[in-house]
């Protein structure tokens, strides 16, 4: 290969790195949230809405995240056709361009959203279930509502413990983000794929790879230092 | 003045009941010191006054207003959630395990309350907050963490964290009982002092010499019911009853 077309090769990669991590920092924007949401839905006293939270996140942990890709695409064609379908959601769903590039990426985006939430939401639950009961007695004790309990007293301590589990899963979703050439959707993974016969090398998937180990590599500093600055007390 | 009535309390986890027919009055400036063996309810009687646990029947009328009562079929009615607030922050408690915040400087543990339950301003609230650091003789220790602390500095923090809302009342849970003994004596001479300036105080505690010099009036429990009490010198004298006596032989070792 020619310096020449090394350079080509190089911008047309760094040119579909920008949906990589598009779908990275909007994974990430919603699945946190409503990994929160699900955490505090399955950790609910109220029995019922614990379960149904509970099968959700056994799905989703339960079954292959390319898997749960693939179904979303599908999804809607699939719901619109079938006999059991409601008229209301039929004609809700019937406006959709299933053709569409958002449909595409809107469809992958929740798919990647639902799955790293449930596995957000097992480790948030899991660090809100260490927090020691003494922390609400005191807080109550002293007069806090149950919702400055929360985000005064116990949150901020949640933060903490729950770094080192949530940096493993956030460097997970970068690698995971390659599944999305699967759909297909035009990303870096994908579009590496495709120029190794153009170019007869396999320069392309090495360009990936440095890639995925440099944004994975940038995450763990960032993380440990987040981690260190969290070091103030035990 | 009576501070703290509770009457005919009961108290059940499932089928056991820790507590069976409390009947208790604690009057202004009065020091009450709580002893008993393990399991006995202490714990439980001061979580239902301190709304930490509910109480299935009898009354809790703390400083005039009702927290609890029971109605004519044998239920307990609480008060509304306002006046349950109001009587939360007349009540203070300190814990055994101090249960300070770790996450927030000492400083920061004791101005929380004030400035966010009560809406102080932060400058009065670290005022006050500095103020109680002097008198726990801890100034110094205003910008550490928790975890930077011994025991009984933290238990020290948490006695001035309980102040600084000014409650009417201040219970203590077995306030020494997770310290090292070399740490006792400072909890017990704070304790001693606040007695000193008037502080009216329910203290649960195995310290028998401390419960003798700093009590009014000591109370004995045991399996749910209070089954004694009366001046210290009674108590821990020859009028004593047979329990009572039977129960304090095993601390004669420590002096008591
Ligand atoms: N939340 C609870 N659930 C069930 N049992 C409890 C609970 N809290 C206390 N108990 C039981 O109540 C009894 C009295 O406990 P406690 O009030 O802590 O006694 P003390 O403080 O005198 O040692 C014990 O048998 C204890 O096991
Ligand atoms: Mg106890």
């Amino acid at each position: 290969m020619t310096n020449e077309q090394i350079g080509t090769l190089f911008q047309l990669m760094l040119q579909y790195a920008v949906p990589t991590m598009k779908i990275f920092a909007l994974t990430l924007l919603w699945s946190i949230p409503l990994g929160m949401i699900v955490a505090l839905l399955k950790m609910c006293r109220f029995k019922p809405i614990s379960w149904i939270t509970n099968i959700y996140i056994l799905i989703m942990r339960g079954t292959p995240l390319l898997l749960q890709l693939i179904v979303a695409q599908y999804s809607v064609p699939y719901i619109i056709r079938s006999d059991i379908c409601p008229e209301f959601i039929r004609s809700a769903l019937g406006g959709i361009d299933i053709r569409s590039e958002a449909y595409t990426f809107n469809m992958m985006l929740i798919a990647f959203v639902l799955n790293y939430a449930a596995y957000f939401a097992e480790i948030f639950r899991g660090g809100i279930e260490s927090i020691p009961k003494g922390q609400y007695e005191a807080a109550g004790a002293l007069g806090f509502t149950r919702s400055q309990t929360f985000f005064r007293v116990i949150l901020p301590q949640v933060v903490k413990r729950v770094v080192p589990a949530s940096s493993n899963e956030i460097i997970t979703l970068v690698k995971d983000t390659s599944l999305a050439s699967a759909i297909p959707y035009m990303e870096i993974m994908y579009i590496a794929k495709k120029q190794v016969p153009t170019y007869a090398s396999l320069l392309p998937l090495f360009m990936a790879g440095a890639f995925y180990f440099a944004f994975a590599m940038v995450l763990t500093v960032l993380f440990s230092f987040i981690e260190k600055k969290l070091d103030y007390y035990r | 003045m009576a501070m703290l009535e509770v009457s005919r309390l009961s108290k059940s986890f499932g089928e056991l009941t820790v507590l069976k027919d409390i009947n208790f009055t604690v009057d202004k400036g009065e020091v009450v010191a709580v002893i008993g063996p393990s399991g006995s309810g202490k714990s439980t009687l001061l979580r239902c006054v301190n709304q930490l646990e509910r109480a299935n029947g009898g009354r809790i009328t703390v400083c005039g207003s009702d927290m609890m009562t029971t109605n004519e079929k044998g239920k307990a009615v609480f008060a509304d959630t306002d006046t349950l607030r109001s009587i939360r922050l007349k009540t203070g408690l300190v814990f055994q395990n101090f249960n300070l915040f770790p996450h927030m400087t000492v400083l920061r543990n004791i101005t929380e309350a004030p400035t966010v339950v009560l809406g102080m301003s932060k400058t009065d609230a670290r005022a006050k907050a500095l103020e109680l650091l002097k008198k726990m003789g801890l100034e110094a220790k205003a910008d550490s963490y928790p975890c930077e602390l011994s025991g009984g500095q933290q238990q020290r923090v948490s006695i001035a964290r309980a102040l600084a809302l000014d409650p009417e009342i201040l219970f203590f849970d077995e306030p020494t009982s997770a310290l090292d003994p070399e740490l006792t004596g400072e909890i017990l001479k704070v304790i001693k002092e606040l007695a000193n300036d008037g502080m009216t105080m329910v203290i649960v505690t195995h310290e028998m010499a401390f419960a003798h010099d700093v009590a009014d009036r000591v109370v004995f429990m045991e399996d749910g019911y209070i089954v004694d009490e009366g001046t210290p010198d009674k108590l821990f004298g020859e009028e004593a009853s047979e329990r009572v006596k039977q129960f304090l032989s095993r601390f004669n070792n420590f002096g008591a």
